[in-house]
């Protein structure tokens, strides 16, 4: 379970996140939506802490991700995060890529990080692109590349960050097929996605942002249908 | 012209002119290993270090590149044997050089830092790997393959500035030179010979780099 609490954020004077209150359960599939700048990257970025917090708490299973005597590199092994940008490390192959921590920071076998990135390759569907270095990866891909790096730590949570916004149209869909995938085989995860359908459709429930608020949350029937907050309806008009 | 080349001393020292050579190499790639990882600090120091540290840097690197590299050779044989520090002929050298290649390749390496994209030490921390683990096995490759040529022509300049070693008493390459030629006073020979050695190091080297670079970046 993911619990934020009373949450702030700031960048110098800038008020990026004004006081969130959320919980993810196990198994829950949220997606997280809003206009540019209301702080849905920063929230992500609160989660695993790589921002730091000014005020409140965020909890995963129990531990106090903020907390000085937290083992931060032990606990984000358990919340994977996949960016807006792809973030393959262009000197080693697909291979290599998604071994490389499962080597170094679980501490598995050269031949166990080999097999666990294969078998994390295949089911991303990069079964064919073992040996290719992300250089000969279309972006899509790539994208699907890091999600399999992210799956070999074997983590119980998956943040994304807006996963399809950099990609060209035709490249969306399967990577958000692998996300959907991720969601049936009961994946708990938080998606900041611009991609309504895929809220709709995959998630558990909806949140909007606006202005570092969350100003509402709630199943997609609620989100899509019958929102509460008129800032929701009017910012979802404008998107579709 | 009354001069009158007499090639048979310069043969018969030249097995002691490749020794002189090889002494030469070994310096030169010992500072080039040194200034390498002694750069990478620096320009870590430089971009994300606290005030003194940066400072410190930055003082570094700038003496190195804005003063001659031989009065920084100087510097390490008389300048530090005032304060009655005395160090061999070889490690004046050896020190001398590293200082020299350090400050240069940190100003490369920083530009290198700077190239490679923030989001790359953000995934890698996302992973759960430590600061040090993300530098190492992620950036630093990245920083190395985008510095790789001026650090190539780099390690030519450590080949030729070895040649320094010969005004503070270093027997290298050129100081054994300057002593046989001395000797037998058939200067123009030695330092002919001199220069078609160092011209033949020079291009293995190159040769070595390329081979390396190709083996090291696939991708
Ligand atoms: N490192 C930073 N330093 C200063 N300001 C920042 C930083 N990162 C984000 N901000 C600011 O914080 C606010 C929220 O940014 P954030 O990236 O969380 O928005 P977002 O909802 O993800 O937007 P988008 O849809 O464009 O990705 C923005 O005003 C942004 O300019
Ligand atoms: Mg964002």
């Amino acid at each position: 379970m993911i619990e934020v609490k009373d949450l702030h954020k700031y960048f110098g004077a800038l008020h990026v996140l004004k006081g969130i209150d959320l919980t993810v359960q196990k198994g829950e599939v949220l997606s997280v939506i809003g206009a540019s700048g209301s702080g849905k990257s920063t929230l992500l970025y609160c989660i695993n802490a790589l921002e730091t917090i000014e005020q409140g708490e965020v909890i995963v299973d129990g531990v106090s991700v903020h907390a000085k005597s937290t083992d931060i590199n032990k606990l984000r092994q358990n919340l994977g995060m996949v960016f807006q940008q792809w973030n393959s490390f262009p000197h080693l192959t697909a291979t290599e890529n998604v071994a490389l921590a499962p080597k170094i920071v679980s501490g598995k076998s050269r031949q166990e990080a080999r097999e666990i990135a294969v078998k994390q390759l295949e089911h991303v569907g990069l079964g064919d692109k073992l040996d290719v270095y992300p250089s000969a990866l279309s972006g899509g891909q790539q994208q699907r590349l890091a999600i399999a790096r992210a799956l070999a730590m074997e983590p119980d949570y998956m943040l994304f960050d807006e996963a399809t916004s950099a990609l060209d149209p035709e490249l969306v869909g399967e990577v958000l097929d692998t996300m959907r995938l991720l969601a049936e085989e009961g994946m708990t995860m938080i998606c900041v996605t611009h991609e309504m359908g895929f809220a709709r459709d995959v998630s558990d429930r909806v949140a909007y942002f606006h202005q570092g608020m969350m100003e509402e949350i709630g199943p997609p029937a609620q989100i899509f249908g019958e929102a509460q907050s008129e800032q929701t309806r009017k910012f979802l008009a404008n998107v579709r | 012209m009354d001069y009158t080349f007499h090639w048979r001393p310069v043969f018969r020292a030249l097995p002691d002119l490749l020794d002189a050579g090889l002494l030469t190499m070994e310096v030169a790639i010992l500072s080039m290993v040194i200034g390498i990882v002694t750069g990478l600090l620096l320009a870590l120091a430089r971009l994300t270090g606290a005030a003194p540290l940066r400072w410190f840097a930055t003082t570094w690197i700038e003496v190195a590149r804005n003063t001659p590299a031989l009065f920084q050779l100087f510097f390490f044989g008389f300048g530090l044997g005032a304060f009655g520090i005395h160090l061999s002929p070889y490690f004046i050298v050896l020190v001398g050089l590293s200082f020299n290649n350090a400050g240069y390749l940190a100003e490369n390496f920083r530009g290198g830092f700077q190239a490679v994209p923030p989001t790359q030490l953000r995934a890698a921390r996302s992973l759960g790997m430590t600061a040090t683990q993300a530098y190492v096995r992620i950036i630093i490759p990245q920083v190395l393959r985008i510095v790789y040529h001026p650090m190539t022509n780099h390690m030519v300049w450590a080949v030729l500035m070895s040649s320094l070693g010969m005004l503070v008493g270093f027997r290298e390459l050129s100081g054994e030179t300057q002593f046989f030629a001395s000797k037998t006073f058939r200067i123009f020979e030695y330092f002919a010979v001199t220069a078609v050695i160092y011209y033949v190091i020079v291009k293995v080297i190159l040769a070595l780099s390329r081979l390396i670079g190709w083996r090291l970046f696939r991708y």
